[in-house]
């Protein structure tokens, strides 16, 4: 770590303080140290006697320990380098392969996935947004824990859709909010009322959608309204997911992936993510000829 | 002490950076880019139009290049303004941040931390859209592209405070105290830039803070704060800080002295020492700064005394801490002289203990080295030296003779009403506890020095009453010589 604000300052401030020898010994060994070891040799304490007429008018001193605050002008140059650093510093994002890291094209080690990566970001990256967190029973992928949980208690759990008729059973979707509801629409109503979320939240889909607007509160079965199911479909349909059908082009397809019929995956295999069943049926080529 | 230490004589390193930090709007953002920067450029359409066009069309891997020259094209504010203009172009970009497919969603966070960037407040307020998924992947993806989510939350939260108010509902706290939990290094580091960003609005002692030191972000802060092999120090410069700013706004500084953070907070400026002294420059200045703020004012807080801060400093290795850092940083970054001083200051104001540790360890005469610097410094120093003087007679014998008598004479030749004021507060203290030292004051011509302050209205009664101790015939000092 370093930085090159040193050489702005003039050279006519820089000083010299001499310390008496042996100081550095003083502090002791190791950075383990902790202030209730005793130290090389402790100095005694010279006796305090303060006379009363010390400090007495018309002198005013009185010591006293100082707190400043943030905009204390003495912060003024500290704060002024903190913000030259944040604003110096270009980091690099590891992305592709850098010096010594190359590696020849590897392919992901996820049965019936056919992606390649060349650097094991890429491979670390795709691995989290698709297979970390997926529904082993409708191969959904999840971009977190809670949001996998909550799909499949109200998805795929029989006991859940029972339990929700009589209590509030659906889980906020925020991490850190411990509230539940009777429905997803009145969770989606606290998303957005309390939690700010936006109402086509992707991740926050309901089980099945009945008629545009026609949810039943309590069934845990309801739609969302019209606009924000259009808003959803949008988003689908911007949505790329690959399956064991997709390839990336400039990825050799893997032979074994033909074999696989889409309709089977293996453990964590290719996750669907939220794909919409109609897209899935049609191979890529033929949505966007080449 | 002095109410207000007045404005220090350092250069200026930056004039726009002291002219916002003064018109108190001082704020920076973080920029994160790759390294394949030159070669994208020339290898894609420069049109930011066609690449975003084609970012909606065409294999994946076609998408992906279009998009990573749309972020080239992104850097340019003309169009980033027309970017946002753009019907549905935000909504389309997080649509591919949330897709499936990993490299578009990381290229798409990537023009998302381009346009966060941007100066125009209006171009980050259109990425609004985008927080709750940024929040929603900090919680279980991969390292780059978390630490790529933060510094984006990062810098739109420092952008208004109505991105704030977004932000924090929509569990921005609790997705952080998450995700320190992290082991990697980058996504600590910019998980404290982002957590720094919200700690400095001017809403965050009300509405910040507290959730803050109520998560489990502040054990780990404090853990975070002593940099290790593992992390590097620029982990724990960001958490540095974040914890500076908790402190400065008082919100609850007692529950950091009973978690521990005073005396953990020594022990890291006694690593800071041991490093300085065998360093040349390394940066050490960037921990160093927020620390020693850290540390300065919760010594000042009205219970650090009580909760066994002072069985914890029973010993001198702080002082000789302060010196080999000051030693330091009046060669590499002389500003931050001032701010050790301060320090010292509330370190001496009630522990003899370590005044004693000052005077043993003949640190007089280096402190006395300092007073050349600059305006503050003399003003820190003489505080320190009243503060010392202030204990006693056997205090101020250590004090008298020595090169101390010199020193107030320059500084009497001084026509600063503060700092001379300040000095007469020295000498009066010396004069009462250690009585020779008025005669050698007057031996040495101290009384023409302090006729030349005499017309001051603020000086006068103190010279006044300094020139009659001086010669023996005062009635303020009664008992002078007669001191146990």
């Amino acid at each position: 770590m370093t930085i090159s604000l040193r050489s702005r300052l003039p050279a006519r401030v820089r000083r010299k303080m001499q310390l008496p020898p042996g100081l550095l010994a003083r502090l002791g060994p190791g950075p383990a140290g902790g202030f209730s070891e005793s130290s090389p040799s402790p100095v005694p304490q010279l006796p305090v006697a303060r006379h009363p007429i010390a400090g007495a008018a018309p002198f005013r001193f009185v010591p006293r320990a100082q707190s400043l605050p943030r905009g204390h002008p003495l912060f003024e140059d500290g704060d002024i380098q903190r913000h030259a650093y944040l604003q110096d510093v270009v980091q690099r994002v590891s992305q592709g392969p850098e010096p010594g890291r190359t590696l020849p094209a590897f392919g992901c080690s996820v049965a019936g996935c056919p992606q390649l990566f060349e650097s094991l970001e890429a491979f670390e990256h795709h691995y989290r947004v698709l297979h970390s967190h997926v529904c082993a029973s409708c191969r959904r992928s999840f971009p977190t824990e809670r949001l996998l949980d909550a799909h499949v208690l109200e998805w795929h759990d029989a006991l859940f859709q029972l339990l929700a008729e009589r209590q509030s059973m659906y889980q906020c979707l925020v991490e850190g909010c411990a509230l539940r509801f009777a429905s997803s629409r009145q969770r989606r109503e606290h998303l957005i009322g309390t939690h700010r979320y936006p109402p086509d939240f992707r991740f926050d889909q309901p089980r099945k959608a009945r008629r545009p607007g026609q949810g039943q509160p309590g069934k845990g079965l309801e739609g969302a309204p019209e606009p924000l199911q259009q808003q959803q479909e949008e988003a689908e349909a911007m949505e790329v997911c690959p399956s064991a059908q997709e390839v990336p082009s400039g990825a050799p397809k893997r032979t074994y992936s033909r074999r696989i019929p889409a309709t089977i995956c293996f453990g964590q295999g290719a996750a669907r993510g939220f794909k919409s069943k109609e897209k899935k049926r049609l191979p890529r080529s033929e949505t966007h000829p080449e | 002490m002095s109410p207000c230490l007045g404005l220090n004589s350092w250069p200026l390193c930056s004039p726009a950076l002291r002219k916002a930090r003064r018109e108190q709007h001082l704020v920076s953002k973080r920029l994160l880019r790759d390294s394949d920067l030159e070669e994208a450029r020339d290898e894609f359409p420069t049109d930011p139009w066609k690449s975003w066009r084609m970012s909606q069309r065409g294999t994946e891997k076609e998408k992906e290049k279009a998009l990573i020259s749309l972020r080239h094209s992104l850097q340019h504010p003309e169009t980033q303004q027309t970017f946002i203009r753009l019907e549905g172009s935000i909504r389309t970009l997080i649509g591919l941040l949330t897709s499936n497919w990993a490299s578009l969603q990381m290229e798409a966070a990537r023009c998302l931390h381009e346009l966060s960037h941007a100066d125009q407040p209006n171009v980050a307020e259109a990425c609004l859209p985008s927080t709750s998924y940024l929040l929603t992947y900090l919680s279980g993806h991969s390292a780059d592209f978390i630490e790529l989510c933060l510094y984006t939350l990062g810098n739109l939260a420092v952008e208004s405070e109505a991105v704030r108010r977004q932000l924090l509902p929509q569990g921005i706290i609790p997705a952080l105290a998450t995700c320190i939990q992290s082991p990697h290094a980058a996504v600590l580091e910019a998980l404290g830039y982002t957590l720094s960003q919200l700690l400095q609005a001017n809403e965050a002692p009300k509405e910040i803070i507290p959730l803050v030191l109520d998560s489990a972000i502040l054990p780990n802060m404090l853990r975070l704060l002593h940099p290790n092999p593992e992390l590097g120090a620029s982990v724990a410069v960001e958490f540095a800080w974040c914890l500076h700013y908790i402190i400065c706004s008082q919100v609850n500084n007692p529950l950091l002295i009973a978690r521990g953070a005073l005396s953990s907070l020594g022990i890291l400026l006694l690593d800071l020492a041991r490093a300085a002294s065998g360093s040349v420059d390394t940066g050490l200045d960037l921990l160093a700064c927020p620390v020693l703020r850290c540390f300065g004012n919760l010594l000042a807080e009205e219970g650090a005394a009580d909760a066994g801060v002072r069985a914890d400093f029973g010993d001198e290795r702080i002082i000789v801490a302060m010196f080999i850092l000051m030693e330091f940083f009046i060669q590499h970054q002389p500003s931050l002289v001032p701010e050790c001083l301060w320090v010292l200051n509330n370190l001496t104001v009630k522990d003899p203990g370590l005044c004693s540790a000052l005077l043993s360890l003949d640190l007089v005469a280096p402190l006395l080295q300092l007073l050349p610097i600059s305006r503050v410094v003399r003003i820190l120093v003489l505080t320190i030296l009243c503060n010392i003087a202030e204990k006693g007679p056997f205090y101020c014998q250590r004090l008298w003779p020595g090169p101390l008598l010199p020193h107030l004479l320059d500084i009497l030749t001084l026509s600063d009403s503060e700092v001379v004021g300040q000095s007469l507060e020295l000498l009066q203290l010396l004069f009462v506890h250690q009585p020779e030292a008025a005669q050698d004051f007057l031996q040495h011509a101290g009384l023409q020095a302090l006729e030349k302050h005499k017309e001051e209205v603020d000086l006068q009664d103190r010279i006044q009453a300094l020139q009659e101790v001086a010669l023996g015939g005062s009635s303020l000092v009664p008992n002078a010589l007669a001191l146990p």
